[in-house]
């Protein structure tokens, strides 16, 4: 039997447009490593949907693939590893802005 | 250049009122996102990886140094400080936040510009050949064409809601740098037995996911029934185009299914049933805006100086061989100015260069400026006189390089660094690709190259028509690269030809050399270009270069 692929739910803020991720504690970080690591597919769909209602903080929620890692939550897909930094040819986006936090 | 009349203004105004009015009602809650969405795609609103983009069409690719200095203001004032220009003749700019939108399309409209219909199943913005109006081998000026169907298909009420998106492309010379054949809707003007101009008529080319180079659906097709006989076309397209299946919905799909003969007949049945409704106030729109267009006043003398210092200096001697196209008038010139610098990103200027150019335009280039598909920005018309000082000037602005038609002139479509939809990234390829060789200097000895690169298979960056294209795909979460060889973009289209087994991200620089490699040592002689060679050896010679050595390659 194959086991669930672990998700995070994922979005981006309506109004910057950054790429965030649902906490268990129902906040929207901009760390992935931050958010809820979701092992049951029924909770998922539960947390989505929860994610999806928010229409005034965030836009086109989806679940992304993910594994425990040694400080939380990993992309597994390099897309969403991309997301996790920004464009890898200039230094823009959360690699810049969050390395000024 | 074409002037918005009161009509044009009062429009694109109350469409930036409308949306102003969206984007508060979506902010506080009046509106869900799947109300929303295909409001913001209307008005060029997409929303990408990182952010949202905002998608500008510069029609036919023509822009006055006024516009490019606002698209600067844009970048400084609501952006990153710059801009990427893309294969549609369009400028995205990657990093607006939702809130500062309706005023970025404010600042816009302040100098007639606007997103309208740079997304959605509408008529895109029409490209043209970016050396229009001043090509030496020009039939005619393409642009009063060009403009006359952006203002018939701007908000045309029967075309909002096309199966799918609809391009159409025109040139006005024999020699194609519109890619036409690869559009829904292809013009070439041709001049019939009589001496009169008018267009060969390709329709339903495209690349993406099924690569078609349009068909001959009208050998001459004269200049009064343009209007009427594209409106046939996208009726019948409007009509019988399937709604069902997003992938098969464009119209070079309806071509396939319905039959070349059958669609044609289709075609020319709806046309002389609408014809008779044109009854010549799209001829005198069309003169209203011939005059629009009509040449600068261009100063003429002596081009001694040019041709001294072209033989003194070896640096300018480069740039000039590589960036000039020969004008309509022989003291003049048109110049490419490459935002295609080594290592740079495709397509991207920032703020100041933005404003140099604009500088330049209006001092030595009559105020005119073209945006090309290729990526670049044209300044159609310079007298050769001044041809050094705005060398120097864009060489120190780091727009200097003389690598136009060349290997690091390449195209590449936002990939995965911007795109939602990409499977890999494409503009790093671009950016190893390009300073791989230029460590080698090889470009130069290589000669005449187009390499196209895509991040999905969209096909954005042309990858099908690329001497060499080479496409991003997710080879089971892996970046991979799929090369192609031959393809080409010119009147001679041709889709290129797939070696085999794609590379991965750190193989394809080194699968570029050994196929550039391959050419170097297969090439009769300097003047036999890749492509020409490529014509005569086939793929036999450059697949054993690529995978001889390659015993563990990828099996995708
Ligand atoms: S080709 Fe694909 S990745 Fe590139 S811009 Fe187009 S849709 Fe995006």
């Amino acid at each position: 039997m194959s086991r669930y692929t672990p998700k995070v739910v994922t979005a981006n803020r309506l109004r910057e447009g950054d790429v965030v991720y649902q906490t268990a504690d129902d906040r929207w970080t901009p760390h992935h490593q931050e958010a809820e690591l979701i092992e049951d597919e029924a909770h998922a769909q539960m947390r989505l949907l929860h994610a999806a209602a928010q229409k005034l903080l965030i836009v086109g929620a989806y679940l992304a693939d993910a594994k425990p890692g040694p400080n939380g939550p990993e992309p597994t897909h390099f897309r969403e590893a991309f997301r996790t930094r920004g464009p890898s040819n200039y230094n823009h986006g959360k690699q810049a802005d969050l390395s000024n936090v | 250049m074409y002037d918005y009349t009161d009509f044009d203004e009062a429009f694109v105004r109350s469409r930036v009122a409308q949306f102003t009015d969206q984007v508060a009602r979506r902010l506080d809650g009046s509106l869900t996102e799947d109300e929303f969405r295909p409001l913001r795609l209307m008005n060029g609103l997409y929303l990408q990886l990182h952010a949202y983009m905002l998608r500008v069409a510069i029609p036919y690719g023509t822009i006055n140094p006024r516009q490019m200095r606002q698209l600067a203001y844009i970048a400084d004032t609501w952006d990153k400080g710059y801009g990427h220009f893309t294969t549609r003749q369009n400028i995205q700019f990657n990093w607006p936040k939702l809130p500062d939108v309706p005023a970025i399309l404010s600042a816009l409209a302040d100098v007639q510009m606007h997103a309208i219909q740079t997304s959605g199943n509408t008529v895109r913005n029409v490209t043209a050949d970016h050396f229009a109006g001043a090509a030496a081998d020009e039939i005619e000026d393409p642009r009063p064409y060009a403009e006359l169907l952006r203002q018939w298909s701007t908000d045309h009420p029967e075309f909002q809601f096309l199966p799918r998106k609809f391009k159409i492309a025109i040139t006005g010379s024999p020699n194609d740098r519109a890619v036409t054949a690869a559009h829904d809707i292809g013009l070439r003007m041709v001049r019939n037995a009589a001496g009169a101009a008018g267009f060969e008529v390709g329709d339903g080319g495209g690349l993406g996911r099924t690569p078609v180079i349009g068909h001959l659906v009208r050998d001459f097709l004269a200049v009064e029934d343009l209007l009427p006989y594209v409106e046939a076309v996208l009726s019948v397209y409007n009509t019988l185009g399937r709604r069902d299946n997003k992938y098969k919905a464009r119209i070079k799909i309806t071509v396939h299914e319905t039959g070349k003969a059958e669609i044609s007949r289709m075609i020319e049945e709806r046309f002389a049933e609408i014809r008779p409704h044109f009854g010549g106030a799209d001829q005198a729109l069309l003169a209203e805006i011939r005059k629009a267009f009509a040449q600068p006043d261009l100063r003429h003398g002596p081009t001694e100086a040019y041709e001294a210092f072209y033989k003194a200096d070896p640096v300018f001697r480069a740039w000039a061989d590589t960036n000039l196209a020969p004008h309509r008038e022989a003291d003049h010139a048109i110049v490419t100015i490459s935002i295609k610098a080594h290592g740079a990103t495709p397509g991207d200027a920032t703020s100041d260069q933005m404003r140099l150019i604009a500088d330049l335009s209006e001092k030595y280039g009559y105020s005119e400026l073209r945006i090309s598909h290729e990526q670049n920005v044209i300044l159609p018309h310079v007298h050769k006189s001044d041809l050094a000082v705005i060398h120097a000037a864009l060489s120190k602005a780091g727009l200097g390089t003389a690598n136009v038609g060349l290997l690091s002139d390449i195209i590449a479509c936002p990939g995965m660094d911007y795109c939602a939809l990409a499977t890999a990234r494409s503009i790093p390829v671009a950016q190893e690709i390009s300073t791989h060789f230029e460590a080698l200097k090889l470009e130069h000895d290589i000669g005449p190259l187009k390499i196209k690169i895509s991040g999905c298979i969209n096909a954005c960056g042309h990858h099908h028509v690329g001497h060499i294209g080479i496409l991003g795909l997710d080879r089971a979460g892996v970046e991979n690269y799929q090369i192609t060889l031959g393809g080409d973009a010119t009147e001679t289209a041709a889709i290129g030809e797939k070696t085999g087994p794609g590379f991965a991200y750190d193989e394809i620089v080194p699968a570029i050399e050994r196929i550039l490699r391959a050419y170097l040592s297969l090439r009769t002689h300097r003047e036999e270009t890749f492509l020409d060679t490529f014509r005569r050896v086939g793929m036999e010679p450059f697949k054993l270069a690529l995978y001889q050595t390659e015993g563990e390659q990828d099996a995708a």
